[in-house]
């Protein structure tokens, strides 16, 4: 187990430095340390020594990706390309145009994102496979047909319209609900019940139907007939058999999706005015800020991929006959 | 008048094009009409499917540009209009001449916001002035508006009842097999129920605004309705860029694996490995920028902003192709394993034939699946990025641009609900006949699904 965690440990290596590669191409490539200088300067002070004392203030006076004039692997490191993103690997992100630590602001904010995603994550994940059992329950009735129709309307609405129709509600008609902002501690409660209801219901619709289809997929299956053949209710079919055997699936799906919650969701934070990653992300994309986008890129591909591992060990979990090797 | 093709344009033309060469392929060929005919019984698809239609019907004619001449002219030389139209502006110039000056509500005869009007006896009053177009027939709207929509409505829905019932009446005449089916029945319906209300908002938009118009007074009918072609090019071209990327890397790496296989793998991993908002987001940056830089590139407004969208769709397809890829590199693993595509091997017959004759015509019903299944949620897609900044350009019509437009007005009071209301509306129908329509795709092309299907 310790040998196969550390060999895919190794394999994430070559996919942060292809990130990395992709995400500079994209940034420095197309956008040249120069066209940077004059966007930051704006029009009117753009002289050939400001973009150069810009340039030299920010790092950027160096080679993109190969420095021919410097010596043996200085021919490498001594570039933009190896400055910028050797630092991410020690999660070392540099400071945002307006001056600030990227790394710290990170850590703030990480709280608020998680305040809202977890709860978000989790109480959906408990409507969502209910609602299923749901439909597996009374399969092929009426009750069955009315659910799977409602969902396929709720997955075909856009999810703009739950946050902009959900803050309207709550605003206009209820009035015991601020509709955006945050407070710390205690407090933030009362700011985060609004965007987890959204949140939830926003993809109540996809989700149940795709775990309907999966619990469907494992009662057609011999040995739930065999349990009903041995008198089994079909209650304990569901949460006994059919629950327990869809879990492989089912944590396929969702594991991965377990550290990508730090990152928080972009268009539910901005909304609601909550100060975390997400809506960071959205501010840096809004003032072309790249080297907080490049953060985020970076932090965002570390996750997905410690999302793909932790899936390999929690199979370990459900099903005792996979060993990792 | 001068026709111009812009690039979305050209890739419409060409994925009729592909549509229609590939259904004459398939109809003389029983094997592949068979899902289709599945398709063809069910009638939640046949209804879906006709809905669909009229959306791409709009979309189509909302491709045919061109650039009007203008009376004047420079040194006998005709000079056309900067403003490129197409055949559906032509159609409904009515809708889109007729613009008020600011926000009305739906028909409404009065604007929505107070002015100060001059009486005939010279004094200065504030009240809500008369719309120029909306309800301008009337002498006193305050009593006859209801009465005049009722009877415009009336005669509308019957109009359109007329019409589908000739052309109904018609098709069950040349097809008398369709008068048994089950789904035409349902189609019949369907299409009844939409002429009658076709009908009904034709009538009344000869007099009124039916959505209202927004903020420089557009008819909120006439931007729905042309947002219909964004969303369809968006939900479209995105798949037809992303297809060939798809297809080549996934049967490759499933069929060659070695090497192959894992520059493939180590590909997709590292795009699939980027959070897509925010690679979306960086890409769509970079462009924006590039745009900007070379203004020169493009001599008109028209262009630019349909580069945009071509771009957004490139952007769109790179990031959402590793999904399909990665499936097809897993079917492809299985297929190869085959004794037909063994005794093939042993014949001698070469790579190449072998994909194209046998690996390919066996992948297709997961690419189909797939390319309609990815249809709703690209349209969704641009919604949101449109909102969060990263979408098609500030001067194109589209979802996404009248949501964000509509959302500021949120907090007026009384209420602007109309444009985002109309918004919402439009594309919930155009993507829940696009879900519904790939469900019954769906169950007809996948061999896997039919059989659980059965059991439950």
């Amino acid at each position: 187990m310790i040998a196969y965690l550390i060999r895919r440990i190794m394999y994430a290596i070559p996919i942060l430095i292809g990130v990395n590669l992709l995400t500079f191409a994209l940034f420095f490539v197309v956008n040249t340390p120069d066209d940077m200088a004059r966007m930051q300067l704006g029009i009117k002070r753009v002289t050939p020594d400001a973009i150069a004392k810009w340039k030299e203030q920010h790092g950027y006076d160096k080679p993109l990706l190969y420095n021919a004039q410097a010596k043996s692997s200085g021919k490498l490191t001594n570039t933009i390309f190896f400055e910028k993103s050797a630092s991410m690997f020690v999660f070392d992100f540099g400071y945002s145009d307006d001056g600030r630590n990227i790394s710290r602001e990170i850590q703030t904010r990480m709280m608020p994102s998680l305040a809202i995603a977890l709860p978000t994550f989790f109480v959906g994940l408990l409507i969502y496979i209910t609602f299923a059992l749901l439909m597996t329950l009374f399969r092929a009735t009426a009750l069955d047909i009315a659910g799977v129709a409602l969902c396929v309307v709720l997955m075909s609405v856009s999810g703009l319209f739950y946050i902009i129709g959900g803050q309207f509600m709550a605003s206009k008609m209820w009035h015991w609900m601020p509709i955006s902002g945050y407070a710390g501690g205690l407090d933030s409660i009362k700011f985060v019940v609004l965007p987890i209801i959204i949140g939830v219901a926003g993809s109540v619709g996809s989700s149940s139907r795709w775990y309907r289809t999966i619990f469907l997929e494992e009662i057609g299956k011999d040995y739930v007939r065999t349990a009903r053949a041995k008198g089994v209710s079909e209650l304990r079919v569901l949460f006994r058999h059919v629950l327990k055997n869809a879990m492989i699936p089912i944590l396929t799906g969702v594991v991965v999706v377990i550290p990508l919650l730090f990152m928080g969701s972009l268009l539910t934070e901005s909304f609601f005015g909550i100060p975390g990653l997400g809506s960071y992300t959205i501010d840096a994309i809004n003032a072309q800020d790249f080297s907080v986008v490049r953060a985020m890129v970076f932090l965002g591909s570390v996750l997905y991929i410690v999302g793909l591992i932790l899936t390999d060990i929690s199979y370990t979990v459900v099903d005792p006959r996979v060993r990792l090797q | 008048m001068m026709p111009v093709i812009l690039w979305t344009d050209a890739l419409i033309f060409l994925l009729i094009a592909v549509g229609i060469a590939s259904a004459w392929w398939i109809r003389h060929r029983p094997h592949l009409m068979l899902p289709w005919q599945r398709v063809a019984r069910s009638s939640v698809g046949m209804v879906s499917l006709l809905v669909l239609s009229l959306f791409i019907m709009v979309g189509v004619l909302d491709t045919l540009h061109y650039r009007a001449a203008l009376p004047e002219k420079n040194n006998g030389q005709t000079v056309y209009s900067p403003e490129v139209l197409s055949a559906f502006d032509a159609l409904v110039s009515g809708l889109r001449n007729r613009t008020e000056k600011t926000y009305s509500a739906p028909l409404a005869a009065y604007l929505y916001a107070k002015e100060s009007i001059e009486t005939p006896d010279g004094k200065l009053l504030r009240d809500y002035p008369r719309l120029k177009f909306g309800g301008a027939h009337l002498d006193n709207p305050e009593r006859e508006l209801a009465g005049d929509v009722f009877k415009r409505t009336l005669l509308g829905t019957l109009g359109g009842l007329l019409v589908a019932l000739l052309l109904t009446g018609g098709v069950v005449k040349l097809y008398p097999a369709t008068r048994k089916s089950k789904p035409m029945g349902a189609v019949f319906i369907a299409a009844l129920v939409i002429s009658g209300v076709i009908g009904a908002v034709a009538n009344l938009t000869l007099a009124y605004h039916v959505l209202g118009t927004d903020k420089v007074g557009q008819d909120v009918l006439y931007l729905s309705l042309k947002s219909i072609r964004t969303g369809l090019v968006i939900g479209t071209v995105t798949t037809l860029v992303m297809l060939p990327f798809a297809l080549l890397l996934g049967v490759a790496a499933g069929y060659f694996r070695g090497w192959v296989d894992d520059v493939i793998q180590y590909i997709y991993t590292v795009l699939s490995s980027i959070p897509s908002v925010l690679l979306i987001a960086a890409a769509v940056l970079m462009m924006q920028v590039v745009i900007e830089m070379h203004a020169d590139w493009f001599d008109l407004e028209a262009k630019r902003a349909d580069v945009r969208l071509l771009c957004l769709c490139l952007i769109l397809g790179v990031t959402s192709w590793t999904g399909l890829c990665r499936l097809l590199r897993g079917e492809t693993l299985k297929l190869r394993e085959q004794e037909y595509i063994q005794a093939a091997q042993a014949f001698g017959v070469s790579s190449f034939r072998i994909l194209t004759r046998h690996i390919l015509p066996n992948v297709m019903h997961i690419v189909l699946i797939s390319v309609v299944m990815d249809f709703s949620s690209l349209v969704l897609a641009e919604a949101v990025l449109s909102y969060v900044g990263v979408g098609v350009d500030p001067t194109t019509i589209s979802f996404g641009t009248m949501i964000n437009a509509a959302r500021l007005e949120m907090g007026r009071d009384p209420m602007v609900w109309w444009a985002l209301a109309s918004a919402f509306g439009f594309m919930l129908v155009l993507v829940l006949a696009a879900n519904l329509f790939a469900d019954a795709m769906r169950d007809a092309f996948d061999p896997r699904l039919n059989r659980t299907e059965g059991v439950t």
